[in-house]
């Protein structure tokens, strides 16, 4: 029996930046400096881990992983994660990480001096429902300096890595929030292309808030989805 | 073709990544003791051949059989034969740029259409503070006969060809160094 080529995943367009940013002194060094090849998606490309590792009761709510409860703003951040076909993605593992109210990750790397919060270690993670939902519970982080230029601030965000059901459409990220004023200075954030970058800006969820508990914000996630027919040959 | 939704752009790990994706077993696509393990392992290394002590390697294989326990595996969702077999490792850079998986080596995978069949391999993704999106290669492993008509080390330069192919440096024990540039600049695949 000849197997086909499965259906790939849609090539990406006008989404995600270039590796050679400028602005973001770290890529001089690290972005490979010759073209990737395009290569046919095959059957280790079109499967993917699902569901790995284990998820502790508290990894959904980063405000209760210690004794006490974390300094900041208690928020909800909510959503689902789509495919581009506009199809929810089940079942699949969202891990997030981020600072502390002050701006500072609970990392021996991180030095500059805003406080560290024993009660807040910074790292999440929770698995979408069936209809591809996830939510978690944690403080809204707050922006902090950075040594890429001078004066340089990153605006307040959450990092994301996601799975979906492939190789193909593993995605790491960062989640943003509204009308922050540093988006016009942080070259990390511009790097996404002008209509793309602005996809990484939460909503403010007024319906989603809880009286005298939290406010609320809502941010879905879109991953490749796949071609109606099966790969053919680049032209070139 | 129907209505499309806009993808969510990719971001750097950052620096800070420990803190959300560092697994103590992620290393364990295997479990220790595991007839047959291996242990592949590296550095990552900048463009200077300075190690990047603040990256992460993943990887995603076949089970010695060339089967995934998955769906749209078209040959159908199997069990691996292998007890806790993940097919699924994940290892962050250490001080010293070092990462490292303990697995087995994946078995070849069939030919599709009018290719050759796939000589056994892994598909790997890097993460970095530096590197606003994944970037993505494959792990061969030295002195399989299937890599002389592998389709897609075919596709690759030849004299690119050996960034790709893991060296046999132990009795089960492998190197993969990944270079993100200079002379010996991995060879990195869009997927
Ligand atoms: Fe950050």
């Amino acid at each position: 029996m000849t197997l086909a080529h499965p259906r790939p995943y849609r090539q990406p367009r006008d989404t995600h930046p270039p590796l050679d940013f400028a602005g973001y002194k770290s890529t001089g060094l690290r972005a490979p400096t010759q073209r990737p090849i395009l290569v046919p998606q095959r059957l280790t490309e079109v499967t993917g881990p699902l569901l790995v590792g284990e998820i502790g009761p508290n990894d959904h709510d980063l405000t209760r992983q210690h004794e006490g409860e974390p300094l900041g703003q208690r928020i909800t951040v909510s959503g689902r994660v789509l495919d581009s076909d506009g199809r929810p993605v089940p079942d699949t593992l969202v891990e997030v990480w981020q600072a502390n109210a002050a701006g500072r990750y609970a990392h021996a790397r991180d030095t500059w001096p805003a406080p560290l919060d024993p009660n807040f270690s910074g790292g999440g993670r929770v698995v979408t429902n069936s209809k591809g939902e996830y939510s978690f519970t944690t403080i809204k982080p707050g922006a902090y300096p950075w040594g890429n230029h001078h004066n340089a601030w990153r605006p307040a965000h959450i990092h994301f890595s996601l799975f979906g059901r492939a190789f193909t459409q593993r995605l790491v990220t960062q989640m943003y929030f509204p009308e922050d004023p540093l988006f016009a200075f942080d070259p990390i954030y511009r790097s996404a292309p002008e209509g793309a970058r602005e996809r990484m800006i939460s909503a403010f969820d007024m319906d989603a808030t809880q009286p005298e508990w939290a406010l609320a914000y809502r941010w879905d996630i879109v991953l490749r989805g796949r071609e109606q027919t099966p790969f053919e040959e680049p032209h070139e | 073709m129907s209505e499309q939704l806009p993808l969510t752009p990719s971001q750097t790990v950052g620096p800070y990544l420990r803190l959300g994706l560092d697994w103590p077993k992620g290393a364990e696509v295997v479990p220790p003791g595991t007839p047959g393990e291996v242990v592949i392992s590296g550095i990552l290394y900048d463009g200077a051949g300075v190690p990047v002590t603040d990256g992460l390697i993943e990887t995603w294989q076949a089970d010695p059989d060339g089967r995934f326990a998955h769906p749209d595996d078209p040959r159908g969702a199997v069990e691996p034969t292998v007890p806790g077999f993940l097919g699924f490792g994940r290892s962050c850079t250490d001080e010293t740029g070092r990462w490292s998986i303990r697995t087995v080596l994946p078995g070849a995978l069939p030919a599709l259409d009018d290719d050759a069949e796939e000589a056994p391999h892994l598909d790997v993704s890097v993460f970095a503070r530096g590197l606003l999106d994944r970037v993505v290669t494959r792990i061969y492993f030295a002195g399989q006969p299937g890599n002389d008509t592998d389709p897609l080390l075919a596709a690759v330069p030849a004299e690119r060809r050996a960034t790709l192919v893991a060296e046999k440096v132990g009795e089960a024990e492998y190197r993969f160094d990944v270079h993100l540039q200079g002379d010996r600049e991995t060879v990195f695949l869009q997927v």
